[in-house]
């Protein structure tokens, strides 16, 4: 055995990249998994195309997973990854950029041949022309290796094929020094029926970690400690199924039964998925035949007293403007998921983006106000899913949570909360007929009753034509819409009276004050730790309300001389702070469909800065 | 832990429904419909047929699109929601996934259910939940004040079509067919008796029960169904469909309809050729009959059929999911909250 040395590492990232066909989401997760029961923190990025198998080879077909792990606070899925692991020639083409200088190539050999190359254009291969020199490469012939793993099993080639990603996560494993043991497990109840694919990953695993342990390929492996995370039990956890959680929570909360109305679009679906399989929990989801079906079912199902929800992304929002519209009209509570994508139109179905906030905050006919809020982190979903919820029944009204691509499908770890000690939010529905108005409200929140069919003399009618005041009968009275929709408007306004205030992280006054919203939280968090540790005077505000904004937002902004905000579209919460505060607020915009780079803030945030001076 | 609406439900489940009149279901708004309306009779009709369904008022649902007809829920004491255009199905379908001890009726007319909510429909009729479907087809769109429908005749003079329609019509009931229902029916406004004899075989029907109600829009199509309600027109061009029984019509009950192959023939019952046993007798039993007599519609020689087309038995939808959370309650014990978030791959850090 060859002699191998061990150094640490406070982080590190690790970019897979393949044909979508090749397996790199589940190796990504894999890893994940694996590195998150270590008690590493952590933060992970899927990045694949939108065809389910696009040709094998192409440019277009790649699909990556990028985990950014660490002994310290990670916050980012990384700017950069340190280590590419390249199944073929265009895997390697497209993911080159984002490889730091002097970072480990680890490529399959076998997908770079003749095919391989023309395909991804090259005109000869990068393995062989030194245009790799200022990397260190790393040649495998995972094929071939996970071929002769298998050679006795007598399984056929595209099967054998099939499993060469376990070599390059056995390699991983071996590299980071991580136990194979929680990849076995899963292994095992996911090939439960099939032995021979079961033995045959496994196989595969394992040999990558002894190809990696025994040969001179590698003379170095890494330490990566656990991370000083808070006390307490930890799982990971996607931003798709801590919003399918939150809500389940909610609901048990509220004492209702949830209801899914929705209709499969990326990357939402996933919340679906997660819900349907909770029917021992009274989950009762319905996958409509188009996302009108998918927001009204909804709407239906609240007004029989359920806690009605409905998921998608921005196109089925387009989609389901109007029957918002109705929800704000009958002010009954509905919870309204959009995982943001790229867009207009179809746009970039797999990408992120953060291009449908003036969408949720006015995209409706006539006065329309609803709740904005919006998750910052893949667990953070959950904490939203759950506070959204809670407005929309207090409230009685439509609340929109956006979360975007990037949180859906990337993952973190997540301190589990304690049920007991997460709120009450039920709501008794109204009964006592005596003076019963569907219109009268509540003195303190204005909202409606709640009267559900099924009570005795509460029998009444609502509707999408305009409400009198009090009785809810249909009205045409010029003073009473009026007055209507300053009632409904106020209603949404009073909420700011329930939520917490704007909290500054960082100085509260000083140069400049960074304010972001959603999934940008941990690119803008990065980047403000380190200009501080730099000596600069920057503080970081996360918006998690948008609408009604926190009520002090006006003041805490006051104190500082700049304002940046950034975000990944063309500057929407930028246009909001101007125009609700007079403020100079300047936007930092890319709209890559990819996460922010933490280190592309700091030039900007540093470029400001000089302005001041 | 049983759930808010579970308790409400409790505390009334020793309620005897009262005996109601036909007054008792109609509510305090001014109805608005125009004098004439052919709405006015399938409001009546409705309201005199629910005394006789046993089913307490609250819980009762009805549930509209847009349109003259989908102002129905108002006049009706009873719950009611009024939704946006072509959506009624959609709302009704989630309310009754929600609640599948409500009774919810779906109020809707040929521009809301078969245009802007077609889609909605066919859904709904495949998928078999167990609620009732009034279809006001005035073959007219009346509240915007005179465009043709989808279920106008071919080459109609409206507002929107100077130079006459271009678009072949729906035939609501054979749509319905097509896309699975298990209970149609079509019925007139014009015939008080036999449309009270429909609402109630709807009502039974465990499924989605679908009734089309050819009404009159005396303002902007009248007379459009005239051949079949009026007395010296409607016994020459109306066959009422009835179970188990022949095909005869006319005023004297001397016209029949035979099967020849897969045509329907209408043939004289006086000339001695053919008897009554020589008609077609109807079974609403038989999906397959059931097409041949929808596609009747349209066809200038033969009667306009009237009655109910077909009754058939389907697994309901929102019965079997009931059905599955009970499988689910059973096979994993009943769902835990605070064990499924602590469920899977945890790890304790100290």
């Amino acid at each position: 055995m060859s002699q191998k040395t061990t150094e640490n590492l406070d982080e590190v990232t690790i970019r897979f990249a393949g044909d979508s066909g090749d397996g790199m989401q589940l190796t990504g997760t894999q890893f994940t998994n694996t590195t998150a029961i270590l008690g590493n923190d952590l933060s992970t990025l899927p990045d694949y195309p939108a065809e389910i198998r696009a040709p094998a080879g192409t440019l277009f077909g790649v699909s990556g997973f990028q985990i950014h792990f660490g002994s310290m606070e990670i916050n980012t899925p990384g700017d950069h990854c340190d280590v590419l692991v390249a199944m073929n020639a265009a895997a390697l083409k497209v993911n080159l950029s984002s490889l730091v200088d002097g970072g480990s190539i680890i490529v399959n050999t076998d997908g770079f041949n003749d095919k391989n190359l023309k395909l991804a254009g090259y005109a000869q291969s990068p393995l062989a022309d030194g245009s790799l020199g200022k990397y260190q490469l790393f040649e495998v012939d995972i094929s071939k290796l996970t071929a002769l793993a298998l050679q006795d099993m007598a399984m056929t080639s595209k099967l054998v094929d099939r499993s060469k990603n376990f070599f390059a996560l056995g390699m991983m494993y071996w590299m980071y020094n991580r136990p194979l043991e929680t990849t076995i497990e899963w292994l095992k109840s996911k090939f439960k029926s099939k032995p021979d694919i079961l033995e045959a990953n496994i196989r595969v695993l394992k040999a990558g970690w002894n190809y990696s342990e025994t040969t001179e390929i590698f003379s170095v492996r890494y330490e990566v400690g656990p991370a000083n995370l808070a006390p307490g039990r930890y799982r990971n956890i996607t931003g798709n199924q801590a919003a399918a959680w939150g809500l389940m929570t909610a609901a048990k909360k509220a004492r209702l039964d949830l209801f899914l109305g929705t209709y499969p679009i990326t990357p939402a679906s996933d919340i679906l998925h997660e819900l349907s399989m909770y029917k021992s929990h009274g989950v009762k989801t319905f996958q409509a035949e188009d996302e009108i079906a998918g927001i009204c079912s909804a709407i239906g199902a609240s007004f029989g007293g359920a806690l009605g929800t409905t998921t998608t992304s921005g196109p089925g929002i387009a989609l389901k403007t109007e029957a918002i519209g109705l929800a704000v009209m009958v002010e009954l509570p509905l919870v309204i998921i959009n995982v943001q994508r790229g867009g207009p139109s179809t746009g970039l179905p797999t990408k992120t983006e953060q291009s449908d906030l003036l969408q949720a905050l006015y995209g409706r006919n006539g006065e329309a106000p609803v709740p904005v809020i919006a998750a910052s982190t893949p667990s953070d979903c959950f904490d939203t899913a759950f506070e959204a919820s809670r407005i929309a029944l207090k409230y009685m009204t439509p609340v929109i949570l956006l979360t975007d691509g990037y949180l859906g499908n990337g993952s973190e770890p997540w301190l589990i909360p304690e049920y007991d000690t997460l709120p009450d939010i039920s709501y008794p529905f109204t009964t006592n007929p005596e003076g019963f108005q569907p219109y009268a409200r509540n003195e303190q929140t204005l909202a409606r009753p709640w009267a559900i069919p099924g009570t005795p003399g509460l029998e009444h009618r609502i509707g999408g034509l305009e409400k009198e005041n009090i009785t809810g009968n249909v009205s045409y009275d010029p003073e009473n819409h009026d007055l209507m929709n300053h009632l409904r408007a106020e209603k949404i306004e009073r909420i700011a009276n329930d939520i917490p205030l704007a909290r500054v992280d960082g100085d509260l006054q000083g140069d400049v004050l960074v304010v972001g919203w959603g999934g940008t939280y941990g690119a803008i968090r990065t980047a403000v730790v380190h200009q501080r540790e730099k000596g600069h005077s920057v503080s970081h505000l996360h918006l998690r309300y948008l609408n009604p904004l926190p009520k002090n937002l006006g003041e805490v902004l006051s104190k500082f001389k700049r304002i940046l905000v950034p975000e990944i579209n063309l500057g929407q919460l930028v246009k909001v702070l101007r125009a609700k505060y007079l403020v100079p607020a300047t936007g930092f915009n890319r709209v890559r469909g990819l996460p922010f780079r933490s280190v592309e803030l700091e030039i900007e945030i540093e470029e400001i800065l000089k302005g001041i001076e | 832990m049983s759930t808010l609406v579970d308790e409400i439900m409790k505390s009334n489940s020793s309620t005897e429904t009262p005996k109601y009149t036909a007054k008792d279901f109609q509510s305090d708004q001014d109805v608005r419909w125009c004098p004439g309306c052919g709405d006015y009779s399938i409001l009546a009709q409705t309201q005199r047929v629910m005394p006789d369904l046993g089913i307490p008022k609250h819980k009762l649902v009805f549930v509209s699109g847009i349109g003259c007809s989908s102002r129905f829920p108002y006049y009706m004491s009873a719950y009611g929601f009024h939704g946006i255009h072509g959506r009624a199905t959609v709302i009704a379908t989630g309310l009754k996934i929600a609640r599948p001890d409500l009774s919810v009726w779906v109020v809707t007319g040929d521009g809301d259910g078969m245009s802007i909510g077609g889609n909605h429909f066919i859904h709904l009729m495949r998928r078999n939940l167990d609620l009732n479907v009034l279809l006001f087809n005035n073959q007219i769109y009346g509240l915007t004040k005179g465009q043709y429908s989808p279920t106008s005749e071919m080459g109609k003079i409206t507002k929107s079509t100077p130079y006459g329609s271009l678009d072949y019509p729906f035939n609501p009931a054979s749509l319905a067919l097509g896309a699975s229902a298990t209970f149609v029916a079509r019925t007139l406004d014009r015939d008080p008796k036999h449309m009270q004899g429909i609402i109630k075989r709807a009502a039974s029907h465990r499924g989605t029960s679908f009734v089309e109600i050819y009404q009159n829009c005396n303002v902007f199509n009248d007379a459009a169904f005239v051949q079949f309600t009026e007395k010296e027109s409607k016994d020459d061009n109306v066959v009422f469909l009835e179970h188990g029984k022949p095909l005869v019509f006319g005023k004297e009950k001397d016209k029949g309809i035979r099967l020849n192959g897969f045509t329907l023939e209408v043939v004289s019952l006086k000339d001695g050729k053919y008897s009554v046993n020589d008609m077609l007798v109807h079974n609403e039993k038989d999906t397959t009959l059931a097409f041949i007599l929808a596609d009747m519609t349209y066809k200038p020689h033969l009667p306009r059929p009237v009655g109910i087309f077909l009754a058939i038995d389907r697994p309901v939808y929102e019965t079997e999911i009931e059905n599955q959370i009970a499988f689910a309650k059973e096979k994993r014990g009943v769902g835990d909250i605070k064990k499924l978030l602590n469920s899977g791959e945890t790890w304790v850090v100290q």
